[in-house]
């Protein structure tokens, strides 16, 4: 065993762990807010405050 | 359950047409370029050279300056129309607003495809890196390389789900060192600081165009991979402070950034590698600049060259996982797909289910494809959104020409842009159906029959007025 076979050991682990992290992050976040939240954003929100389009002629 | 609105007193966001939780504008015009110019550049440090192989070394600076115009095209439309319609989704968006339904649909699929294929082929290179530098450093037995290009790919993936800011700084910063180890390979080799190694001369003499003009023809085809990518910029619109600054800003650097990237590279690589072995990327030069710094003798630049190639693949995948994140995203917000897909993580605010949703489908290809198959079905897919854009800019004009609504950026001689666009797109199209006709007809086979799908099935999900929530005044003519 040299470094690399413990390297190879390593990238397995670190694979799992961002895996785990983002997987039970997900189940978290779903379960503690609703649906019509998550799924609340739309398009144009910049535009709709920000800007009229009105352009001078 | 916690209810959450971000539009209340205490809490930061915006929330017009009834968004809680949207994504966030933290991006300035630095991050731009760092997600476009870190997609392409790693198209500089391998990939390109196919081009000498198919025409030699003069055809592969031809196809690059074409390319490169082909490419100034594509930043000078993107910028206007991405500018205007600032939100995620990029020429997806773009589809949806000028075009119609179905070819959004289908622009979406081109979006996703190119970039997870792309994100895919990253991560085999990464691979494919990692065990050379063990073989480099005496590791004797073959290195599995699988644990690295999946670490790879959750890694990036993870860094895109915690957050955009970090993921787009990240990228900044390993981008611009990418960058940087090309300039100084050119002033360390080229003669500009000391004495240089270049023998242009000696390596072109008798082999100037070895298959003559046909040749050119062909080299189009890999001249794409110096700027493959560069349009990724738009999906960053909605995630900019100012998307009428930024955008152009950072996609126009972007574009003349990689100008300069991908002209230094041939000059130093074509100058210092025999044509026969740098356009031989499988037998040959599969890292033409890393070898032409090995060529050099120095080993500051081999390290540098060495972490330049990692590091720009690395931004490559980050990029493309941060981009076909942003299309899937908005395809499920209008439900051009499953509605599920279009939340936004109320703490991070990214699209992290798209990005999640995208993981196994990268690892499959990743694991599972052959690399050069993987890179042409990304180009391909890459190549039809450039034959896309033509059109929508010229209908962009027509329905809401420039006294209608407010631009962030105009681009110059139009309609001309678009004309060059759409006839270097044919010209390519053709270089591609030389080398790979069986995959361009099955790849035009396949979105033909999920263009059927939409149009019979999945359309009547869609959110058809709602998904227009821009404050335009009506198009001309309707």
């Amino acid at each position: 065993m040299d470094l690399w076979n413990w390297l190879e050991y390593a990238a397995w682990a670190l694979s799992v762990a961002f895996g785990l992290h983002m997987l039970l992050d997900w189940l978290k976040t779903d379960s503690s807010y609703s649906e019509d939240v998550l799924t609340s954003s739309r398009e144009g929100e910049l535009e709709a405050m920000a800007e009229e389009h009105k352009v001078k002629s | 359950m916690t209810d959450v609105d971000i539009t209340s007193k205490t809490m930061d966001g915006m929330g017009p047409h009834g968004t809680k939780v949207g994504l966030l504008r933290v991006l300035g015009p630095a991050h731009v370029w760092a997600l476009g110019v870190g997609i392409v550049l790693v198209g500089e440090y391998m990939g390109w050279n196919f081009a000498v192989g198919k025409g030699g070394a003069y055809a592969a600076l031809i196809a690059c300056w074409f390319a490169g115009i082909l490419y100034t095209c594509v930043a000078m439309i993107d910028s206007e129309v991405t500018s205007t319609v600032a939100s995620a989704g990029g020429q997806y968006t773009q589809a949806k607003h000028i075009v119609g339904p179905l070819m959004a649909f289908n622009v979406g699929l081109y979006l996703v495809f190119a970039y997870t294929m792309l994100e895919a082929a990253n991560a085999i290179t990464a691979g494919y890196l990692f065990s050379v530098v063990a073989t480099m450093s005496g590791h004797e037995a073959a290195l599995d390389q699988r644990p690295f290009i999946i670490l790879v790919i959750m890694f990036l993936a993870w860094l895109n789900y915690r957050g955009v800011l970090a993921t787009l700084t990240f990228n900044l910063v390993i981008t611009a060192i990418a960058f940087v180890a090309i300039l100084v390979l050119f002033l360390a080799t080229s003669g500009v600081v000391g004495g240089g190694i270049m023998e242009h001369a000696a390596l072109f003499e008798g082999h100037e165009m070895p298959y003559g003009w046909i040749g050119v023809l062909a080299a189009m085809h890999f001249g794409l991979w110096y700027y493959l990518g560069i349009e990724g910029t738009t999906q960053a619109a909605e995630e900019v402070r100012s998307p009428a600054r930024a955008l152009p800003f950072g996609t126009l650097a972007g574009i003349m950034t990689l100008l300069i990237a991908a002209t230094l590279t041939w000059y130093v690589c074509s100058g210092a590698l025999p044509w026969e072995f740098l356009g031989d990327g499988v037998n040959g030069s599969v890292a033409p600049l890393f070898d032409t710094a090995r060529l050099s003798g120095s080993n500051a630049l081999i390290w540098l060259l060495g972490i330049g190639t990692l590091f720009a693949t690395l931004a490559s995948a980050n990029g493309c996982i941060n981009d076909a994140s942003r299309a899937w995203f908005a395809m499920g917000r209008d439900k051009y797909l499953p509605g599920w897909f279009g939340a936004v993580h109320p703490k991070y605010r990214t699209p992290y289910r798209a990005i999640v949703f995208l993981v196994p489908i990268a690892l499959i290809f990743a694991l599972g494809a052959p690399l050069d198959q993987v890179i042409t079905f990304s180009i391909l897919s890459g190549l039809l959104g450039y034959t896309f854009m033509p059109l929508n800019i010229i209908m962009f004009r027509k329905k809401w020409p420039l006294n209608s609504i407010k631009r962030g950026y105009e681009h110059p001689f139009h309609p001309l842009p678009a004309i060059t666009l759409l006839t270097l797109c044919a010209v390519t199209f053709f270089a591609v159906f030389l080398g790979y006709g069986t995959q361009l007809v099955a790849m035009i086979g396949f979105y033909i029959v999920v263009s059927l799908w939409f149009h019979f099935w999945r359309y009547r999900f869609v959110n058809r007025g709602a998904q227009f929530t821009m404050p335009w005044p009506k198009p001309q003519g309707y």
